[in-house]
């Protein structure tokens, strides 16, 4: 049984141009979205991508992007509240993290 | 060599290194511990379950011996030390400010700089003729691995998402398998997370729900708590079954089985009840979408396309249910 979230929203791309096809997406994507094929890093499914943001952050070629983000309503209601970026209350009052 | 005390005596016991006095631990999970993750779960005392950040000697940990880094949070330092059993190793522990490593790299105070930081203030490179670090995956949000290395001369390696699978990745030679690379959500890491969310919303759910029953409105009372039970417990249990992606709609469903499971027990008219309906069902709704933020697969993308439906939903499913009650004081 997979748990997949909403389709079609996910804001991961891979500019394969830039690749280098070391791998590290596929080691540090906490959701096995990659597959290196042909050298070259692939999305195999972009939909099972929760943006945490891990690969674009350690990709040494900078050939992915992501926009970051929690994925907690908690914390996009408050966003939406202070007018910010949402941002998750961890370690005080809230249920997210 | 000669057997560092390290292995035998617990934490009061300093080990004498050339980066100063460091502390010992143990891989043991003693039954103050276990009290301390059952407290923490349950959100007593939430911020209380600091580490002091720093180095740490675990066995007798050698020059040769790996390092592991890890939070401040005691969770997350005890999952990885009592996981390391008949392990020599030195660990790392990082200022995330009391929070696990996967929420602290999210917000990045498990990150690249408090990384290096670390490494230069504790002098770790005294300590060991290898420049290796073993992080944990579910880090690398917060960590770049190649600019760690330009600041510090240190590779960091990703080792699994889980702590218990440490030692075969050990045996494996550093590395992880794509099973240990991939994060899980069966039930019991999913129940395990309920009573948080109870307790949160029970503050102000369960009061509600004593002022209801003390002004004689059962129903209203035990249908209350019956929406907390489905948004807060029944959401974590059943996840995967409840129909849908969005966690607004199955939370819903979780809301309409507990209220449909309570009608035949309750004596009043069907137009009565499907107004309270209209209530409790959102209200589970509402309670059951917070849990996006400790589910472990929901992106912010996604919890922004549902909430910006589910949130006017939700209202106005609950200001219907209301202006039918109202209403019907004067049927």
């Amino acid at each position: 049984m997979t748990t997949k979230y909403l389709l079609g929203v996910a804001t991961l791309k891979l500019d394969t141009a830039k690749c280098t096809g070391c791998g590290m997406c596929a080691n540090v994507c906490p959701h096995a979205v990659f597959r290196l094929e042909n050298r070259k890093a692939a999305i195999i499914d972009k939909d099972l991508c929760m943006e945490c943001g891990a690969c674009a952050l350690n990709c040494p070629a900078e050939a992915l992007t992501v926009k970051k983000g929690v994925g907690c309503a908690q914390a996009v209601r408050m966003g939406f509240l202070r007018g910010t970026e949402p941002e998750c209350g961890c370690g005080n009052d809230s249920t997210c993290c | 060599m000669t057997q560092n005390p390290c292995a035998t005596i617990s934490s009061a016991y300093k080990l004498d290194t050339p980066a100063g006095k460091i502390p010992c631990v143990t891989a043991e999970f003693a039954g103050a511990d276990r009290l301390a993750a059952w407290k923490a779960r349950w959100g007593i005392n939430r911020s209380g379950y600091r580490i002091n950040p720093g180095l740490y000697a675990l066995g007798s940990p050698s020059a040769d011996s790996p390092v592991f880094a890890t939070a401040n949070y005691k969770l997350s330092f005890d999952a990885l030390r009592t996981n390391l059993k008949n392990t020599a190793a030195w660990l790392l522990v990082l200022d995330t400010k009391g929070i696990n490593v996967w929420c602290a790299a999210g917000k990045g105070t498990f990150g690249t700089l408090e990384l290096a930081r670390s490494i230069m203030d504790t002098g770790l490179e005294k300590l060991i003729k290898h420049r290796t670090l073993i992080l944990p995956q579910l880090g690398a949000p917060g960590v770049c691995a190649h600019r760690t290395k330009f600041y510090t001369g240190f590779t960091v390696v990703y080792g699994p998402v889980r702590a218990r699978d440490i030692p075969e990745f050990l045996r494996l030679g550093g590395k992880a398998t794509a099973e240990m690379r991939k994060v899980s959500f069966g039930f019991f890491n999913r129940i395990i997370l309920a009573p948080i969310q109870l307790v949160y919303f029970g503050r102000y759910l369960l009061p509600a729900a004593t002022i209801f029953y003390l002004l004689g409105l059962k129903t209203d009372a035990a249908l209350t708590a019956g929406a907390l039970l489905a948004g807060a417990v029944l959401v974590p249990a059943l996840l995967p079954w409840l129909p849908g992606r969005s966690f607004a709609v199955k939370s819903a469903v979780a809301g309409l089985i507990v209220t449909a499971a309570a009608f035949p027990f309750i004596e009043m008219t069907t137009y009565q009840f499907c107004a309270r309906a209209l209530i409790y069902i959102p209200a589970s709704s509402f309670i059951g979408l917070d849990f996006t933020g400790a589910s472990t697969y929901t992106s912010l993308s996604g919890v922004k396309k549902e909430i910006r439906a589910a949130l006017p939903a939700q209202a106005l499913a609950a200001l219907a249910g209301l202006a039918m009650l109202i209403f019907g004081k004067f049927l």
